[in-house]
Formats: C-alpha cells, structure tokens, sequence
C-alpha cells in the first residue's frame, strides 16, 4: 500500500484544495491517521474508493470521539524591563521572568473511518473529520452514499454524539428511543438520578449514591418542615 | 382446612384418596406453568437449553412456551431489559391473564447486571412488576432456571385459596394492571414504581 504520504499526494492532485492533514499517532500501534476537510471529505472519500490503484471498496468501522475544550497551561519566558534599585542608583533593568499564558482550545466532534481494500489487500487507511465545535456546528458530510456499511454505524454516532450527517438517507435514533433528547456518548453528559439502591457501590458510583441520599433526605425534611 | 397427614396416609392404604379443593387447585396450577415465547438477552439461550432434552423442563409440566401472553402464567425475564424495551415487557405482563408469575432470570434483570451504571439498561425489572423468583447468575446455568421454577411451584403449593395470604387473582382489591411507564426525554417516566419496588434502604 502506498504510505500515507503518497496517499496525500494523490488525494491533493485529484482533489483540488482538499487539504489534507496528516496526523500522526506517537503510540506503538502507529495508526497514523489523514485529517480530511468537510467540504471536500466527501470527492476525496468519492476518489478513495474509485482509485484504481488504491480501490478502498471496504469500509470496516465508523467511530466517534468526543474532544472537550482544553484549557492549556504554558510557562513562557517574557523579558520585561523593571525598575530596580542597583547600588542605591535607581535603574532600568531587562529581566526574563516566567508567566503562566492560559488558552482554551475549542472542542470538536470527531468522527474516524478506517477503510480496506477488498481488491487490493491493503488496509486499513484511517480517516478523520472534525465538525466545527460541539454545540451548534456538528454537521458532517455522510459517507453512506459512498459506502452503505457506513448508514447504521453513522446513525449510532448521531445518537450517541450528536453528529448531524448531511446526505445521510435515514437519520434517525438507532439504540435510543424517539424523543430522547440527550447524546449518551458526550463527554458531558449527565445520566439521571436513578442512584436510590446501590447495595455494593464503590468509588463513583457511591459518591453518586451519597449524593442521591443527600438530596433524598433534604427533600424530606423541607416537606416536613 | 388441611387434612391429616397420618389419616391421609391410612386412607390411602385402604384405596381411598382425600384431598382438599385448595390443594387440588395448586396442584393443577403448579403443574401446567406455561411460559411465555419470549428471550430478551444470552440468558434465553440458556432458558432454551432448559427446555430441551438434556434438562427437560417438561419434566414439571412447563413445556408448552406460548406465543401469547393471553395463555401463559409465567414471564421468564431472560436477560437484559433495556429501557427501550422496558415499556413492552411491562406492556406483555399486563397482557398476561391471572394468575401470573414472573421469574427474573439472571443478573442483568435482576439489577442491570454488568450493565447498571448504563444509560441505557434498566437497574432490574422488579422496579415495574412484581417479581417472584430472582436467579443470580451470568448467565444462570440451567440448572438454576430449574431450581427457580421448582422454587414458584413451592410457592404456588403453598399459597390458600382464602385469607391473607390468597393469590393477587383471588383478591378482588389486587392489583390487575401495572402502569407502563413513558419513553421521556432523559429517562423512562417514571423512573421506578414505587407501589411495586419502594426503594430498598441500604445500610451503610
């Protein structure tokens, strides 16, 4: 198989602006990943399948991942000039001190393609798309008409994550019911309070069992008083 | 009204059979617990074991798996009761005539099992309907399922036909329908009914 290099090369000759972005994973496994943009992602997935030489007529696995905002903490060297008293005589002094810099990184919804090739044996070839943050912009390009096994596993994000994909015949709920307004799989979502009997809790969930009890036993005595 | 042990026995050394009406009763009904036709997780598979050849649940008269509610006295909850599906079981056992029984098969539908602390697992079926057998167990061997059932045949056995302790069925102030609960927007409405399940205190 061509390396990933090679494959970017290709996909940015037959794509024209499709901006791909390599991204590599430091970990043993090494599954070094192509970040696609979303308005081209859908003509490169198109080319990815009907290259003759790269042929990815199989798409095994469609996942979701959920990225919060980052706050990052850097220490930066700053020179700063201090006024400072040196051998009694008052003086302008050029010092490095070190600052703290703070910045939010937003978060994103990411959805990961892993492709194979039937025809020509080679695989996998993984790829990603990132939406525009987690809240209003999730919409991404859908990949079901390129490749049908992509339609459950797609419909399983949108419920689990809240991914919107466009193009997409038959969005709807897959493992939860209709009208369910939460996405399970968010990072931040906040399952009900149904902790009233945990006989055998332990670390989380006893903490959130005390908490129910808490709240139990206040509620009762506000009614009572 | 019970009869005599010793007396019956003596009667029935000299060819007479007696017996009494409540028992007569239980006897019919503890020997033909029809199941219901219905698996909802890997325990069924292990509740299909049971009723073949190897464990024969025949053997206690409880063979006939009916595809309908409408005939059966028994639910095996058999497995994982999701909360998409939670409405639909309750739904069935309302279906189902008197007397009923309900055997709750397994850890998952006794209490969410392995998956409890899902957000999409019911934390066991005895918070909607009345359960009268739980068998731990993941899956319970058949041999389990088979100790449950000999364990309901005990208790139909032993309830009476009149005072305190007479079937729901037989007691016109018993309870005939369980409410369904909703799909809401976050969790099943409600959560848990409290006139069959009060939440057990734990002592910590």
């Amino acid at each position: 198989m061509k390396t990933n290099e090679e494959i970017k090369a290709a996909i940015e000759a037959a794509v024209p602006g499709a901006g791909v972005e390599i991204i590599n994973n430091p970990s043993p496994s090494a599954q070094h990943s192509l970040l696609l943009q979303r308005e081209t992602a859908f003509a490169v997935a198109q080319f990815l399948r009907d290259d003759a030489e790269l042929a990815f007529d199989y798409l095994s696995n469609v996942t979701g991942v959920d990225w919060l905002d980052k706050e990052i903490v850097e220490k930066v060297k700053v020179k700063k000039t201090v006024t400072k008293t040196v051998d009694g005589v008052e003086q302008q002094v050029e010092e490095t001190v070190d600052e703290t810099r703070k910045h939010v990184e937003p978060g994103y919804l990411e959805t990961v393609y892993h492709l194979y090739s039937m025809a020509k044996k080679h695989g996998p070839l993984i790829l990603r798309l990132r939406t525009a943050n987690r809240t209003d912009q999730v919409e991404l390009p859908s990949f079901t008409p390129i490749w049908r096994s992509a339609e459950f596993q797609e419909r399983e994000i949108f419920d689990l994550y809240g991914i919107v994909y466009t193009g997409h015949p038959d969005l709807r709920r897959i493992l939860m019911w209709e009208g369910f307004k939460d996405h399970p799989m968010r990072k931040d979502y906040v399952e009900p309070d149904d902790f009233e009997y945990e006989p055998t809790a332990h670390d989380a969930v006893l903490k959130r069992a005390q908490e129910h009890q808490a709240k139990a036993a206040s509620a009762q005595n506000g009614g009572a008083a | 009204m019970a009869v005599d042990e010793n007396l019956k026995i003596e009667m029935g050394k000299q060819g007479v059979f007696v017996t009494t009406l409540q028992e007569l009763y239980n006897w019919g009904r503890r020997s033909s617990v029809w199941p219901m036709n219905f698996g909802l997780a890997c325990c069924a598979i292990e509740m299909i074991a049971t009723t073949m050849a190897r464990y024969d649940l025949a053997r206690f008269g409880a063979e006939v798996f009916r595809p309908s509610p409408r005939q059966a006295d028994l639910m095996i909850i058999s497995g994982t009761v999701t909360k998409k599906m939670a409405p639909q079981v309750v739904r069935l056992y309302n279906q189902m005539g008197e007397p009923r029984y309900v055997i709750a098969m397994g850890a998952c539908a006794i209490s969410g099992g392995p998956f409890k602390q899902g957000y999409n697992v019911l934390k066991g079926i005895d918070r909607y309907i009345p359960v009268d057998v739980h068998i731990p167990g993941c899956p319970p061997r058949p041999e389990a399922l088979l100790d449950a059932f000999i364990t309901l045949q005990k208790k139909i056995d032993a309830q009476s036909l009149t005072g305190e302790n007479r079937p729901r069925h037989l007691n016109p102030e018993g309870q005939g329908e369980f409410p369904v609960p909703e799909q809401g927007e976050h969790d099943l409405e409600p959560p848990s009914n409290t006139l069959v399940w009060p939440a057990p205190m734990v002592i910590r």
